[in-house]
């Protein structure tokens, strides 16, 4: 082991161990062998089956329910229905204006009416079909223009200002101005398209109630901790009295990141019957539960110096925000206030104004509610270089916000490798040789963006841990490590595994991780908003490091020197200044055990208590510990007699602070790239509005037809395939920072943003057509070569 | 294994080779081969990602194709060869695909590899079969053309299916110069 190589683990004062390493995920073969038991794998005796009737108008009111024809059916075992649940919950605990089950009023196609539990889902599908509901018609507003319209036609008559759900407005600095003085202004309307999750699994929840009253519900849930809450006081049942379990999850992508009604469903019905039951979405009712990416209307204003610094920015956006708030006061803060970096903006404001309509609701997908916004920037920062005559890679590099700095809206920057993440794509892509010099047809464009990893502020007020983990271990020589983490195929329970076998001197598979079982584990607050490596990564590197420091001490009293003087490594105490000196860390763990007897100990993660948000109403919002930065550039070619684009390769560089699992990061940032592919050019969750077809086309659909979803299948909705895909180059950038464990920042969803306008950029790169409206379509790009033509473009 | 439902109609009795083993199991003549597996064998490592033919979790091997169990009607599957992921593995060890999934990192949640390894493994067999087989990206992609990834970008599992697929050919290669040396 040479020190001067490799980065050190400072706590013991020798080189990385496990940090850094090329592995997989230690419990990879169970997935590989079909033994993983994911929700639906769970059988347990007496299992009844749970359907939920659906309403299927887009708003209308429910005069009556008749659920006795349902309920005298052979094979049924209890109906539910919404009166029978009516506190009013969300995920955000200021805007609660979801009911488990629709009590007086549906508010979209799919809205959950009735529950009914069976023997089998065929004899519950054929109970759903004999409820009898009474629905009073109502006019559905399926646009956020007709929904601001009509203020007097409130979706939630609660609501104090008609459907709006939530508007910010911020400023900083005098942006009109920055504008008026600007050399150059540029003015473009963006709009950005609804997308879903697409995760495989299904949303699944399993529930039953022991002997001793005890509800445990197993959900395909990445908030265990927020689903646990939200049982408790919609079930009026107190938390202790429940125990929430999320077996491994199908993949996530912010699709599960709040309560649904089949969980409240599941449970209620294993509450009445005494039986466990289960209740499985159909892939229509996933695209229905959706949660997916808002819709945007976006206005922006920019204005440059003439030497392309950014003087001010203006952002006016409208969100659609479906039926319920879900996590939409989140979004529409996030939708202005993470645009602060990696640029400095002399000047800011944004207006963003979020909508109910009767859709599904839209939630946080993959990169909540700054996805679109970074779409509207890096188009508008690619006009201004055009304009300006700078390359967009200098232009970008000469706005640069730097490290250890704060943003306009007062958010403190770390560490940050947004320079070596250009400098990455640049090389690798041959931007430097191949940039306006490639033929017509073929084109280049670049973007990049920023991250949070995890947020200062949690979703409901508290000063308890974000994140807790428990570490146990014994004479085994096995690490036992108990962490409310949600792994949901990111890979968290391998990151809690490296940081304890990096501290405690074990391989990876002498680390059992049990993660996500409210009964054995501490709180974790779930997997959303990029936060578990560094929040649940630092609970456990804490944990790690006590227990390491008394395995440490008790070695070095055997050996009769410094606790300092011994190290912890492959499976090995030694003496840091000799290593002929060794013993197995087995031996060395007894001698711990000997010495301080049972060998626990817990470690949590807290908000620092320093200053660390904007001082201003809505300043917690957007604050993290730590910021990722990316860049990508695209290559694509476009076929100008199709209008058909084919996106030949993607460069991603990404700063993650440090690479704990590289395999695991190149692995986030492939998924993250591949995603925001699918979404510019194949994939639209689109819900039918009144008088247009699923291809934009208009026709009259009439009554009725408004707001259908346009498709209800993963034919018709189109996620790439492996022969869409193109190829994918996956860089790291390590920009340590000193909040993150280890110097580890978020790897999961800042690798999606900017791919989406380094694709759009590189189309007007090969053909001189923006697509300002997203998703890229063959008729938008045809559209856009006859404007050209007929001088209009 | 039948459930409690009235309105299923009676069992019939069905004999198939599942996994190498011959197999007797009565199922009610509407269940799909995907039901069959999961809810009356447990076989739970065969994944519903959709039920109804569109996302490829399903898939399991049938006389050595690549079928989807959601498509299929456990009744056809009388006297057939029927693998799943369960049956991947010879003796305890994992098959090469999975040790290079696993390797790689080609699973990230996990819920596509049962459906992909099937794919993946017939686009093998099928590769060994041929007279000059050649590996290329475009026709392992094309093998996994039914089989949606959400969450890897395909990129990892494309590695570990080549990185297979090459030592598959230079053992062949191996083993034809060993034969060929033999006097």
């Amino acid at each position: 082991m040479t020190a001067a190589a490799k980065p050190e683990n400072a706590s013991q004062g020798r080189p990385y161990a496990v940090v850094g390493a090329r592995h997989g995920k230690p419990d990879a073969l169970d997935a590989m062998a079909g033994l993983a038991k994911y929700t639906d794998d769970i059988q347990l005796p007496r299992l009844l089956h749970a359907k939920i009737l659906r309403s299927p108008h887009a708003h209308a009111r429910i005069r009556s329910i008749d659920t006795s024809a349902a309920e005298g059916m052979e094979g049924v075992h209890a109906v539910v229905v919404g009166a029978e649940m009516p506190t009013r919950y969300g995920v955000i605990p200021w805007t609660p204006d979801e009911q488990a089950l629709a009590a007086d009023k549906v508010r979209y196609v799919g809205d959950a009416v009735a529950a009914v539990a069976a023997v089998s889902e065929d004899v519950a599908i054929a109970a759903c079909k004999r409820i009898v509901v009474d629905y009073e018609v109502l006019t559905p507003l399926t646009t956020p223009e007709a929904a601001l319209a009509n203020p007097q036609n409130k979706i939630h008559e609660a609501n104090k200002h008609g459907n709006i759900t939530k508007q910010v407005q911020l400023a900083f600095g005098d942006v009109d101005a920055a504008l008026s003085a600007a050399d150059l202004v540029i003015e473009g309307h963006y709009e950005f398209h609804g997308s879903t999750h697409g995760a495989l699994e299904p949303h699944c929840a399993l529930a039953h109630v022991d002997g001793r009253g005890l509800l445990t519900v197993w959900s395909a849930t990445q908030v265990p901790h927020y689903l646990h809450r939200e049982l408790s006081k919609v079930l009026e049942i107190p938390t202790h009295k429940i125990r929430v379990i999320q077996p491994p999850v199908g993949g996530g992508f912010g699709g599960k990141s709040e309560p649904f009604d089949l969980e409240f469903v599941a449970a209620k019905l294993a509450m009445k019957t005494g039986r466990p039951v289960k209740c499985l979405y159909t892939r229509e009712e996933v695209f229905l539960a959706h949660r997916g990416r808002h819709p945007f209307d976006m206005h922006y204003r920019t204005g440059f110096s003439a030497d392309g610094k950014i003087l001010g920015v203006d952002a006016k956006s409208i969100l659609d925000g479906g039926a319920y708030s879900s996590f939409g006061l989140v979004t529409t803060y996030y939708s202005g206030q993470l645009l602060g970096s990696p640029y400095v903006f002399q000047s800011y404001r944004f207006n963003s104004t979020r909508v109910y309509t009767n859709k599904p609701a839209c939630g946080p997908k993959r990169g909540h509610g700054s996805v679109q916004p970074r779409f509207a920037i890096e188009v508008q920062l690619d006009k201004a270089a055009r304009a300006l005559h700078i390359d967009p890679i200098a232009l970008r590099r000469r706005n640069f916000i730097g490290e250890n700095t704060t943003t306009i809206n007062e958010f403190h920057i770390g560490s940050s490798g947004f320079l070596e993440c250009l400098d990455l794509v640049e090389t690798a892509s041959g931007w430097k040789t191949r940039y306006g010099k490639l033929p017509r047809g073929r084109g280049l464009g670049v973007a990049g963006s920023t991250y949070i990893s995890g947020t200062n502020y949690c979703i409901y007020p508290t000063d308890l841990p974000q994140s807790g983990v428990q570490i146990c271990l014994d004479r085994s020589g096995r690490v036992r490590v108990f962490a409310g983490t949600s792994d949901i195929g990111q890979g968290s329970s391998t990151m809690i595994a490296v940081v304890a076998a990096e501290e405690l001197g074990v391989h990876l598979d002498d680390v059992r991780v049990i993660a996500a079982d409210s009964d054995l584990c501490p709180v974790d607050l779930g997997a959303y908003s990029s936060r578990v490596t560094l929040m649940a990564g630092n609970a456990c590197l804490n944990a790690a490091r006590e227990l390491a420091g008394k395995v440490r001490q008790a070695v070095a009293a055997k050996w009769g020197c410094q606790k300092r003087d011994v190290i912890l490594a492959d499976r090995r105490a030694q003496r840091l200044d000799d290593p002929q000196v060794w013993m197995d860390i087995t031996e060395a763990f007894v001698l711990a055990e000997i010495e301080f007897g049972t060998m626990g100990s817990t470690g949590s993660y807290q908000t620092p208590r320093e200053d660390v948000h904007g001082d201003y109403r809505g300043g917690t919002i957007g604050a993290s510990p730590a910021y990722s930065f990316t860049a990508h550039i695209a290559e694509v070619s476009v076929d100008e007699e199709t209008g058909d684009v084919k996106v030949e390769n993607i460069w991603c560089a990404h700063d993650c602070g440090r690479a704990l699992s590289p395999v695991l990061v190149e692995g986030q940032i492939e998924g993250s790239v591949y995603m925001g592919f699918g979404e510019t050019l194949m994939e639209h969750h689109h819900v039918m509005p009144s008088g247009l077809r699923t291809d934009g086309a208009r026709r009259d659909t009439g009554p009725g037809k408004e707001g259908l979803l346009a498709h209800s299948s993963l034919l018709d909705y189109r996620m790439p395939t492996a022969l869409d895909t193109p190829q994918l180059f996956a860089g790291i950038v390590e920009k340590p920072d000193p909040r993150g464990p280890f110097g580890a920042k978020e790897a999961g969803e800042g690798p999606l943003h900017s791919v989406i306008p380094a694709i759009c950029n590189a189309i007007f790169d090969a053909c001189g057509v923006r697509v300002d409206a997203l998703p890229v379509t063959p008729a938008k790009i045809l559209a856009g070569l006859r404007a050209q033509r007929t001088g209009g473009g | 294994m039948t459930v409690a439902d009235p309105t299923t109609p009676a069992p019939v009795l069905v004999h198939l080779h599942l996994n190498g083993e011959p197999t007797s199991v009565a199922v009610p003549p509407h269940w799909t081969l995907l039901e069959l597996l999961r809810y009356g064998l447990n076989l739970t490592g065969t994944k519903q990602g959709c039920d109804k033919g569109d996302c490829g979790t399903c898939t399991v091997r049938i006389d050595g194709e690549p079928q989807l169990a959601c498509l299929t009607l456990a009744v056809e599957v009388r006297d057939r060869h029927v693998e799943t992921v369960e049956g991947l593995g010879v003796g305890g060890e994992p098959h090469p695909l999975q040790e290079a999934f696993a390797r790689v990192g080609a699973a990230q949640c996990g819920f596509c590899t049962p459906g992909m390894l099937m794919s993946a493994s017939a686009y093998l067999d099928d590769l060994s079969l041929q007279d000059a087989p050649v590996v290329r990206r475009e026709d392992i992609a094309a093998a996994l053309g039914g089989n949606l990834c959400r969450c890897t970008g395909y990129t990892k599992i494309l590695q570990a299916i080549e990185e297979v697929a090459q030592s598959v050919l230079a053992r062949q290669q191996d083993l034809a110069t060993s034969d060929a040396e033999e006097p």
